[in-house]
């Protein structure tokens, strides 16, 4: 009879205690692997909506202001338009698309409008809200917004698929909602700003934003209508949310040191922080289950060890080495942790499956690999919790089933 | 007559609260192949603690224990298993079985040591459960049995390896007259026919009378 036998036959003598056991690992484990699932797949999430979002980091000057991203540039100082040829020639991972961009309020009439001046194919290119006034281009996709997981998670968006305007000429303008119903002016009007006449080629759909007040005009022409030339108000940047993540603000901040780079707030910071507070939240309990767990597994065993005194004496008496109850223990363990690490894989993995739409807005698939960690962690923790005993037990005299000494 | 087992100044001490005790004292023994060694003395004169010394469970303090003249390495807890594993077989007053085993998964177990195949393992169970009267009780669990049959198969699990010596513990301490009776012809038996040698540990006069060698002890110490 090996040793792996006896241990099958102790543990169906006690069932109850062994159950308790088990249950002890595969709550544990089945609230990390809830957890972990949760914020896995709403990690990938935000990468993917951040990715969607379009132009997602802003370079601009040190003076400016941040309180909102999509008004950064009103008003701000200026940097020179070289930094766009900087950062194209810098050959950063993650830069997908640049857009710089020349930002002022101006008078027209008895309204103070934003006028701001565009590269219309990567201005486009990475403000995917415009696309919705339908008069663009070539498609122009982001390098990585082609996510093949973005259908099989529930992120199909399709302003993945971006348009560019090569079409806006020196000359023409668009003109936000909110500006076009001020001003009185349709497609085909004439907009005259600071004694310059710019032909309305668009008007653009409302998106509730300030872009509805703003005047859209090719780059060169703002500046000359400004008269700041060769400098820009801001540039804005699609970049992969992968590299943000991987230190591409970083990479930024060192080849523009006088400018501030910033993200969109609201996205990478509270998604992220609060994928970061998951994360912590699953670290902490998962060393309160490596010390819970640990307890409750090597108090079960303390007491199965001290239960079975007088059987661990016959088994020495008659023959058994001492590593040969050791081993008898540790199988017992790992045999333990390994089912109720199944168990709790299995159980986190429906608990995030139905709490992860409700928690997250997210649909939770199993995560395989967490399996894996799953079993090896129960294990581990079992074999841990049961050294002291099962050495306890290896160090019981084969003369301990005896009734005197 | 070969000596099987023989002891020189055999001690055995414990501290305790209240002083040393000398469990034994300056034992030496000589005991011939295929003796039937009695072992008697009242309460607390070192009884078991000298069967367990033999046996190797308990290492002595000082003197010698020899099997087959060669010197048992007492301080080697290897090699006293070993000792225990090849050449003894063990019989206790509590029955010591294995709760959760059948009868013969309980004999099958020190055959489990050794290098024998399953097959033969289960041949030699059978064969030794039959021999101890018990070859209807082979699948039941000890709290299925009578206190005799407990004792009979841990007899045949004390065979099981078919050892040179037995070391029985008040092996009847448990049963009533009838059964003792039974239990000490059967054990008398293998010794006679099978030439194994057998300490039994024993308060009983009528059960000392079936040992052709006794030791008395008092105080740890032979009396005679």
């Amino acid at each position: 009879m090996k040793v792996i036998k006896l241990v099958w036959l102790e543990l169906g003598q006690r069932k109850t205690q062994l159950m308790s056991g088990i249950l002890a690992i595969t709550l544990g484990i089945s609230v990390i692997v809830a957890i972990r699932s949760i914020s896995l797949v709403s990690e990938k999430a935000v990468a993917i909506n951040l990715d969607n979002l379009g132009a997602n980091i802003m370079v601009l000057p040190q003076g400016a202001t941040i309180d909102n991203y999509y008004s950064a540039d009103i008003d701000a100082p200026t940097i020179p338009e070289e930094y766009v040829e900087r950062i194209l020639t810098s050959s950063l991972q993650g830069v997908d698309n640049l857009s710089p961009k020349l930002t002022r309020r101006v008078d027209i009439g008895d309204y103070k409008f934003v006028l701001t001046g565009i590269l219309p194919s990567n201005e486009l290119a990475s403000k995917p809200l415009w696309q919705s006034a339908g008069l663009f281009g070539a498609g122009l996709a982001a390098s990585c917004g082609e996510n093949p997981q973005n259908e099989s998670l529930g992120y199909k968006d399709e302003k993945l698929q971006r348009k560019s305007i090569d079409s806006l000429a020196m000359a023409d303008c668009l003109l936000g909602y909110s500006a076009a119903q001020k001003l009185g002016l349709k497609e085909g009007g004439v907009l005259t700003i600071m004694g310059n006449e710019l032909k309305v080629a668009r008007v653009l759909t409302e998106t509730g934003t300030i872009d509805d007040d703003r005047v859209f005009a090719h780059l060169r022409s703002v500046q000359n209508i400004l008269g700041i030339h060769d400098q820009v108000s801001a540039i804005e940047i699609m970049g992969c949310c992968n590299a943000i993540s991987d230190g591409l603000l970083g990479q930024l901040r060192n080849i523009l040191p006088d400018t501030r780079i910033t993200t969109i707030g609201q996205i990478v910071s509270t998604q992220i922080k609060t994928n970061q507070l998951m994360n912590q939240i699953s670290l902490i309990i998962l060393i309160i289950i490596l010390i819970v767990g640990g307890i409750s597994i090597g108090n079960y065993m303390w007491a199965n060890v001290n239960e079975r005194r007088k059987e661990i004496g016959i088994l020495r008496m008659i023959g058994f080495h001492k590593s040969s109850i050791y081993s008898m223990l540790l199988i017992k363990a790992v045999f333990m942790g390994v089912v109720g690490g199944l168990a709790g894989y299995l159980a986190g993995a429906l608990i995030a499956w139905f709490l992860g739409p409700t928690l997250a807005g997210i649909i939770v698939v199993p995560i395989p690999l967490l399996l894996l960690y799953s079993v090896l962690l129960a294990a581990g923790i079992a074999v841990v919790g049961s050294l002291l005993p099962a050495y306890f037990a290896s160090r019981f005299e084969p003369y301990s089933n005896m009734q005197e000494i | 007559m070969t000596t099987i087992l023989s002891t020189n100044a055999l001690s055995k001490h414990y501290f305790h609260r209240d002083g040393l005790i000398m469990a034994l004292d300056d034992v030496s023994i000589s005991v011939s192949e295929g003796s039937f060694v009695t072992i008697t003395g009242p309460s607390g004169s070192g009884k078991t603690t000298l069967l367990m010394a033999l046996s190797g469970l308990i290492r002595p303090t000082s003197g010698k224990i020899y099997f087959k003249e060669q010197m048992l390495e007492t301080d080697n807890d290897t090699a006293l298993v070993e000792f225990r594993k090849r050449y003894t077989g063990f019989i206790m007053q509590n029955f010591s079985l294995i709760p959760y085993m059948t009868a013969i998964q309980n004999v099958m177990l020190p055959l489990s040591l050794n290098s024998i195949s399953e097959e033969s393992r289960k041949h030699r169970a059978v064969e030794l459960l039959e021999l101890a009267g018990l070859g209807n009780r082979m699948n039941h669990y000890p709290r299925e049995l009578s206190a005799g049959q407990q004792q009979r198969v841990a007899i045949a699990r004390a065979l099981a390896n078919k050892p040179a010596i037995i070391f029985a513990d008040e092996p009847t301490g448990n049963l009533d007259p009838m059964l003792s009776v039974e239990i000490l012809n059967f054990l008398k038996e293998i010794n006679e026919k099978n030439r194994i040698t057998i300490f039994m540990v024993t308060h009983s006069p009528a059960a000392g009378a079936y040992g052709n060698v006794s030791i008395k002890l008092r105080d740890g110490r032979i009396e005679n």
